[in-house]
């Protein structure tokens, strides 16, 4: 044995060798949680994880990321209402992050530097009919052809994009937009026929041997409200005003234009109005701005063009130049009730946005299928009580957005594609969510949002230019920072810094940490501490038995 | 304005241990893989050790700022007591204990003696805890400072004899119930006008740097680690450590503690050089002392059986005359 030192019997030894892990009782476990953004985006996006990307200055793969669930980010960047940022738990620490300016920022990008996506070389022989090409057709057309199937969209108008081109006018969504992004989906070899309506779809799917149908022909036709009107009254509605503007041209509206319903389409008529000349465009509705349907920001966006609003009113009749208004009250159920007062409102036209129906003439001769309040019922999967026909977009009772239409024409793809298959099409179990009460917010740097720049007033009541305009590189990677990536490490390191046993391994770029649990006490530090909420504290098994 | 203040606008960069978007000179060296880990796994501090985490962010950052040519001296406590049973150790630099209260005098002679060997390469750092730095060791501390003796003095504070079970210091604040002082009487817990602040008396001295920091402050930490290193002479930092067993509180709170106790302003954060004030780390989110006491233990008197009003304002106005001793509100703050 060798000598030691005066006193000494014992080797120095390392503490290593004592395995404090045998304290434990709770155990840290990394996990992913769903964030607020992807639980309220009607289209499925992993907005979360394509703004992971962004923030390394990665456009690129953020847009790929994007595209695996929407092929239309530039449009969705203009049109949608991102009901991600208003679910963002950023609003609990000063604004939500802008995901739908970066988004745009994304989209255009990838406009400009001609990013393409492409479709497997092996098809899957499998051929689907797809009718309508607006939002959810388009959708669905794009993911049926990355899955190796074939896909003819018919489409009734000379032209595709369904609403997105009659419906949502120029200065909100551009057609070079809207065009380059179809022109993208049409590019991975989706047949597009033009100007062709399908009169009956069973003779259509059986005629072209399509072993599977996406209807997808929308709500097009404006609904009519009876107003007794007098003989040269101009009336017409909001769907044919915004709709002829991409074609025949716009009809004389007159210098006082008065617009019925209080919906986005309402608002979308009446600007649409006054940037035709109309130097007086008012909204009337029967309920108070509060019970709009229309989103605030196309109300605020009107109020700013000089639009007026007339609230609980209804038209109880038209005449050349005026109109008979009825004040409306609510009642205590807030629905509105007549009061039997009158006044005139001076208008040359009245503009009627009442709400839409779907032309659901070419489903006459399938019985099987379901139609209730004229919309067509599907199940879960998206599809109507025919096999192997699925619907979706506004046809189908759901909230009537491009968001929400694109969500479906994705979901009914990958549901089109198990039926092809002959099997089911399982989404998986979704993580648990990523609540605010679950993040550590101190964290997170003062960073209020950006403001994306908008037209000038003058141009915005004269021209049809884009009103909200777009951020430039820099702010877009400034807004894409302000993520807290809720529920999934963004590798922050502050597990491995506050940790006082030196517990947590680190384990490299894109592989995150482990926990050494050799020397874990469990005091529960680094889940405290994560910023975005990756970590649970789980109790350990019980070690007795 | 601190390193770690300049560093904006991305997630976390200012404000956790690291970033994937920083380079690597930006951020602390708690995020490295490499970091030196003074005090290795295994030690036998409880969870949530608060003096556990500032030795090693304090230590790591030293080694990093000497090239890893640290010596450390440690004071009797529960740093001492946890790291090295006998024949362990869960250092990983060479370190000395000898007794309670000589851990300055220690360093000092191993600076002198380094300085006799020519070895300027060489750094020392002493350690302690409270007990052993305001009270035990202030004698020797005090000549290491008039001496201007080449040592780095570290005091992790956690405001009472935790080793020994407890027991009130010189460190312990007013209201706090410990062993010695229990929560009985008329002013319940340590008394109003007792205790003293080493920092201010460290100032006293007038040494090349003072300056105070806690666990929930790693980035301000070690950029005052970083500046303690680049100086020669005796140099004082005293470090808020939250001890979840002395505290009653639970073990994973011991950041959010000590980040509390600094957003209070009951435990200011400065820095200053030749006894003059030269910077504060200011108060970001302003919480009334009352949720920084409520989460003790040791505090639980001022809650129940009654809610004792008066004593909490106290300690509010303790911390008020921080803030405006210190100017601890940032700039908008102050005058809305």
């Amino acid at each position: 044995m060798k000598e030691k030192p005066f006193a000494i019997t014992l080797d120095v030894g390392s503490s290593l060798a004592n395995r404090t892990g045998a304290w434990r009782t709770e155990r840290p476990r990394y996990v992913d949680r769903m964030p607020p953004c992807n639980q309220a985006c009607p289209a499925g996006e992993n907005i979360q994880q394509w703004l992971f990307h962004a923030e390394s200055g990665d456009y690129e793969s953020a847009w790929r990321q994007l595209m695996r669930d929407n092929p239309l980010p530039a449009v969705m960047g203009r049109v949608c209402y991102h009901p991600c940022e208003t679910a963002c738990n950023r609003v609990q620490v000063d604004n939500a992050v802008g995901i739908n300016s970066i988004e745009r920022f994304l989209g255009d990008e990838a406009i400009r530097r001609g990013w393409t996506v492409e479709a497997p070389s092996e098809t899957s022989g499998k051929r689907v009919l797809v009718i309508g090409s607006g939002p959810a057709g388009l959708s669905a057309a794009y993911h049926l052809r990355l899955l190796g199937h074939e896909v003819t969209i018919r489409e009734a108008q000379d032209r595709p994009g369904g609403m997105m081109r009659y419906g949502i006018p120029r200065y909100r969504l551009p057609r070079e937009v809207l065009d380059a992004e179809i022109d993208r989906i049409m590019a991975l070899g989706v047949t597009l026929e033009l100007g062709t309506k399908v009169e009956d779809v069973l003779t259509a799917q059986a005629e072209g041997g399509f072993d599977a149908v996406f209807l997808a022909v929308g709500a097009g036709i404006g609904k009519r409200a009876y107003i007794p009107a007098g003989d040269s009254a101009r009336v017409l509605d909001a769907v044919s005003l915004l709709g002829s503007m991409e074609g025949e041209g716009p009809p004389l509206l007159g210098r006082r234009v008065a617009v019925y319903g209080g919906g986005n389409t309402a608002m979308d008529a009446a600007r649409t109005a006054r940037r035709l000349g109309a130097t007086d465009a008012v909204v009337v509705y029967r309920r108070t701005r509060d019970r709009m349907p229309a989103h605030d920001i196309e109300v605020e966006e009107a109020l700013e063009e000089g639009v007026r609003m007339k609230w609980l009113s209804t038209i109880k009749h038209a005449d050349e130049g005026r109109l008979t208004i009825e004040r409306m009250e609510l009642d205590e159920t807030g629905f509105p009730q007549p009061t039997g007062e009158f006044e005139e409102l001076q208008a040359d036209s009245v503009v009627l946005a009442l709400g839409q129906d779907s032309d659901l003439s070419l489903l006459r001769d399938v019985p099987e299928l379901a139609v209730d309040h004229g919309m067509v019922q599907v199940a879960d999967g998206l599809m109507t009580g025919r096999q192997g026909i699925f619907a979706g977009g506004d046809m189908v009772p759901a909230e009537r957005t491009v968001t929400v239409a694109v969500g479906h024409g994705k979901k009914a793809a990958r549901h089109i594609d198990a039926y092809l298959r002959g099997a089911t099409y399982d989404p998986g179990a979704k993580h648990a969510p990523a609540t605010f009460d679950l993040l550590n917010p101190w964290y997170y740097s003062d960073a209020p949002a950006s403001v994306r720049p908008r037209l000038e007033l003058a141009r915005r009541v004269s021209t049809f230019d884009e009103v909200v305009q777009g951020l430039d590189e820099s702010t877009a990677l400034f807004e894409a920072r302000r993520c807290m990536s809720c529920g999934n490490c963004f590798e922050c390191d502050n597990c491995y810094g506050v940790c006082p046993d030196n517990a947590i391994r680190k384990l490299g770029p894109g592989k995150g940490f482990d926990i050494d649990l050799d020397y874990c006490k469990g005091c529960g530090l680094c889940a405290a501490e994560c910023p975005c909420g990756a970590i649970e504290m789980v109790p350990e098994e019980d070690s007795g038995a | 304005m601190t390193a770690a203040r300049e560093v904006r606008f991305y997630q976390v960069g200012s404000f956790a241990a690291g970033n994937r978007l920083l380079g690597p000179e930006l951020q602390s060296e708690q995020a490295h893989p490499g970091r030196s880990n003074a005090l290795t796994c295994g030690h036998r501090a409880c969870q949530g050790c608060g003096e556990a985490l500032g030795a090693r962010y304090a230590l790591d950052a030293a080694q990093r700022a000497a090239g890893g040519k640290v010596i450390a001296v440690n004071a009797t406590g529960c740093l001492e007591v946890f790291s090295t049973p006998y024949p362990e150790t869960s250092w990983q630099l060479p370190w000395l204990h000898s007794l309670f209260g000589n851990a300055p005098a220690v360093a000092a002679g191993v600076a002198a003696a380094l300085r006799a060997k020519g070895r300027t390469d060489v750094r020392v750092v002493g350690q302690g805890g409270d007990g052993g730095t305001v009270d035990i060791g202030l004698g020797c501390l005090s000549g290491m400072f008039e001496r201007n003796d080449d040592v780095l003095y570290v005091c992790y504070d956690n405001e009472a004899y935790m080793n020994t079970g407890v027991q009130r210091s010189g460190a312990t604040p007013p209201t706090t119930r410990t062993a010695t002082t229990q929560a009985v009487g008329e002013v319940p817990g340590a008394p109003f006008g007792q205790g003293k602040s080493l920092p201010l008396i460290a100032m006293a001295h007038e040494i090349p740097y003072v300056a105070t920091a806690t666990v929930a402050g790693l980035r301000d930490l070690e950029a005052k680690v970083h500046r303690a290193m680049g100086m020669r002479g005796a140099r004082y930092l005293h470090v808020l450590v939250p001890c979840p067993l002395g505290w009653g509180t639970a073990s994973h709170d011991t950041v959010r503690i000590a980040r509390l106790a600094e957003q209070t302003g009951l435990f200011p954060v400065f820095e200053a050089t030749g006894g003059v004030v030269t910077d504060v780390t200011p108060i970001r989110r302003r919480v009334p002392v009352e949720e920084y006491l409520r989460p003790q233990k040791r505090y639980a008197h001022l809650f129940r059986p009654e809610l004792r009003t008066d004593v909490i304002a106290r300690l509010q106005r303790t911390a008020d005359r921080n803030i405006a001793r210190f100017g601890l509100l940032a700039q908008e703050e102050a005058s809305s």
